[in-house]
């Protein structure tokens, strides 16, 4: 046998090596399957389709009319789209400077209180907007009313939560062993984050960039709350036009104006982001802790610590708020919270407490359903699961006050009025859950070992009795963590309901904005209170449907 | 060719367009383990996937006592599968991976409890019913995976490298002693390994799969 023999034993053995076992698993010719996609694929797409494609499509021809297309030859609109787009971009551009040291710190570093603060400083992600931005009425100084500072701020303290747990949660598995070989190689602590931290991290910055961006741009009842005649945002002009003036082809006008500037804002993120992406490893196991050495370090989570003080600040002021009466502390406003005003408008404030509840078993339920099939068809589909997705993804994209603003518009009358149904509030809400129970859901599903359901086949289990019994146990657990954000949106919701409830039955939030566009110490105080009692209710409801989730107490 | 047990003839399997199995023909006898031996790659695991029906092949038979299986869904066949990495269902703890297979036939009650008390005394594992599988040792998993697979009495086991991830004490310990048992319990079985040292060790008889030029082909040794 000479050297050529060889060579080509080599090229015959590597021709012959087929994939391994495990992707012949999930490939095209393996027998044992998943149930087909398309049958958990009916519902959301009839859902969607019937409850956002069809009241967004009614909401754009609204603003294809003369009338409508004038707004967009007014002054004011560009000035609003100009302010929308700068606020958005300090508020990202602060909220990441405040956000990447914490994220390091509580993820990297180790140091007393670490998960205190690590909770801490999250709990303002679930907190309904309204909320947040009756706490920054009730710390800043009256002077800083309707400013950009006062709104940035605001921002600030509610997304810091979507930096920290983005880019902290893939900095936990950014394998440190990069960062040690750098230095083994004679890099120094700034040339290893120039070379290799920053350029591994950079995707999941940009990711939460996007998210913030978003996030901001559309935003509603912190600016609603905050913002002042010359600041605000596209969002609340919608709002102000529907409502106020009863534009409605000029709401419609702007509606589309911002559906175009999202959409444009998620193209040019999803663009940099395939740019960006490095094909790294990333380690299973979160990476160690380790104790704080340099006075960088020292400092970064000095800064850490001071933020979280700084999150808990509105919180207790608004605590603080609530009890205060003229210049004595009291129950005073906690009282009124049960009396029924003059009009039957001016229902107690209380009896939001009960709606609300109302509302969220409703949407959760929706939620559920709808946005568990709906992960199951993604997971399960051999074709058109992305399309699937990217549809679902779109009421995230699309402001809530659209969402709220096309339902109000489309079912108003035959063939569908829901008018006066409690039904719309709940679907409006779900609307906007159901892509976070997906984004929940999905990847649990996606990681169940296909082997498993093999094994199952071959201990004669059917089909339908592996579904049950494999993928079923996963699902619903992975469900309960979805169950709970979305009673977290249906609770804090603002934007969609704020069209879609009855003026005699207010959800809290909206009885929150209510209080706080009327004057007074009465009205302040009580959506102070009403205010902590919303970000209680919203707490337990986390807690609660994250409890449930524990019987199987599995270890996935 | 004999009309008992299992006959695998001109077995074709390709995957994602590769071929990876060229007409292999294989019998094994109701009261025999045979091993299959051959590189990591070959095809080894292919073939055991499409004897127990987890992948279709392009052509050819597989029939068990002359009755064919070639259209019996996985399920239906009474075939067992152990892999490399036991595979165990997170989920459920000990017992309830043991007692997944006589569930999935309809028993019921007091006498899953028996059974599965019974094969865990089977696999040396008395007393670990109620442990959550993630409390398992490398061997101890593959044990209850040995005794899952059992438990809903296959007519053939199928050993897919079943003690490769241990150290080789262990699995020459673990192989011994799974022979005995199937013989013990008259269950032929199909043993997988790339090593021939635990080849002689489980099996009476010692298959080869090598590479070809369309697929992989057997050769008896």
């Amino acid at each position: 046998m000479g050297p050529g023999d060889v060579a080509l034993t080599v090229v015959d053995r590597t021709r012959a090596l087929p994939r391994p076992a495990r992707a012949a698993g999930v490939g095209g010719r393996a027998r044992v399957q998943p149930p087909p996609g398309r049958w958990f694929a009916l519902l959301p797409a009839l859902f969607v389709g019937v409850f956002f494609l069809w009241p967004l499509v009614t909401v754009l021809l609204r603003g294809f009319t003369p009338a409508g297309l004038g707004v967009l030859g007014e002054a004011s609109t560009w000035r609003v789209l100009r302010f929308t787009t700068v606020q958005a971009l300090i508020s990202t551009a602060a909220t990441l400077a405040l956000g990447l040291p914490a994220a390091y710190a509580v993820h990297r570093l180790d140091f007393r209180g670490r998960r205190s603060v690590r909770a801490l400083l999250t709990v303002p992600f679930v907190l309904p907007t309204v909320v947040v931005g009756a706490a920054f009425r009730a710390i800043l100084p009256t002077s800083w009313d309707g400013t950009l500072a006062a709104i940035v701020v605001a921002h600030v303290f509610f997304n810091l939560a979507v930096v920290i747990r983005v880019v902290g949660g893939f900095w936990t598995h950014l394998d440190d062993r990069y960062e040690q070989a750098a230095r083994t190689l004679g890099a120094g602590p700034v040339t290893v984050w120039r070379t290799v931290t920053w350029p591994l991290l950079r995707p999941a910055v940009l990711a939460a960039s996007a998210l913030v961006f978003l996030f901001t741009f559309t935003s509603f009842g912190v600016v609603l709350v905050l913002g002042g005649p010359t600041t605000t945002t596209l969002e609340v002009e919608i709002y102000r036009r529907t409502v106020q003036l009863f534009d409605l082809p000029g709401a419609a006008t702007l509606c589309m104006l911002q559906i175009l500037a999202v959409v444009a804002v998620l193209v040019v993120a999803g663009r940099l982001q395939r740019l960006l992406t490095v094909r790294q490893r990333l380690t299973r196991a979160a990476v160690a802790v380790r104790p704080v050495r340099s006075g960088t370090e020292r400092a970064v989570v000095g800064l850490t610590l001071l933020e979280a003080v700084l999150v808990a600040l509105p919180l207790l002021a608004l605590l603080a708020e609530s009890l205060r009466v003229g210049d004595r502390w009291g129950l005073d406003w906690w009282r009124a919270l049960g009396v029924d005003g003059p009009t039957t408008r001016d229902v107690a404030a209380w009896s939001s407490v009960r709606v609300s509840l109302g509302y969220a078993v409703g949407a959760v339920v929706i939620a559920v359903v709808v946005g568990g099939a709906a992960a199951c068809a993604i997971a399960y589909a051999r074709r058109g699961g992305a399309l699937l997705d990217s549809g679902l993804m779109l009421p995230l994209g699309t402001s809530a006050v659209t969402v709220g603003f096309g339902l109000l518009i489309t079912f108003a009358r035959p063939p569908l009025d829901l008018r006066g149904s409690w039904i719309i509030v709940p679907i409006g809400q779900a609307l906007v859950a159901i892509p976070l129970v997906v984004r929940t859901v999905l990847p649990v599903l996606r990681s169940l070992d296909p082997r498993l359901r093999e094994v199952a086949a071959t201990l004669g289990s059917s089909p339908a009795r592996t579904w049950r019994t494999i993928d079923m146990p996963v699902l619903s657990r992975a469900l309960g963590v979805g169950a709970g954000f979305a009673a977290a949106v249906s609770l804090g919701e603002f934007g969609a309901t704020s069209f879609l409830a009855r003026t005699d039955a207010p959800t809290l939030p909206v009885q929150i904005g209510r209080l706080l566009q009327r004057p007074g110490e009465v009205n302040s105080g009580q959506a102070a209170a009403l205010s902590v009692v919303l970000v209680v209710v919203t707490a337990l409801a986390v807690l609660v449907t994250e409890r449930l989730r524990q019987p199987g107490a599995g270890s996935l | 060719m004999s009309a008992t047990g299992l006959d695998v003839e001109d077995l074709t399997v390709s995957l994602g367009g590769r071929a990876v199995l060229d007409r292999v023909d294989l019998h094994v006898d109701p009261s025999e383990s045979v091993a299959l031996l051959g590189p990591s790659g070959v095809g080894k695991s292919t073939l055991l996937r499409a004897v127990a029906g987890l992948v279709t092949a392009d052509a050819g038979r597989v029939s068990w006592d002359g009755v064919d299986l070639t259209d019996v869904p996985a399920h239906r066949r009474r075939i067992g599968l152990v892999f490399q990495d036991a595979v165990l269902f997170p989920q459920r703890d000990v017992a309830g991976n043991v007692a997944y297979g006589l569930e999935a036939s309809g028993r019921r009650g007091s006498h899953v409890g028996r059974e599965v008390e019974r094969l865990l005394d089977l696999v040396d594992l008395s007393g670990f019913a109620r442990r959550p599988v993630d409390t398992l040792s490398g061997g101890q998993a593959q044990r209850v995976a040995l005794a899952r697979a059992l438990a809903p009495r296959p007519l053939l086991l199928l050993l897919d490298e079943p003690f490769g991830a241990l150290d080789r004490d262990l699995r020459e310990r673990l192989g011994i002693e799974v022979r005995g048992l199937l013989r013990t319990l008259g269950i032929p079985a199909i043993h997988v390994t790339h090593d021939p040292a635990e080849a002689d060790l489980v099996a009476d008889r010692v298959l080869t799969l090598e590479a070809g030029d369309h697929g992989a082909r057997l050769a008896a040794t």
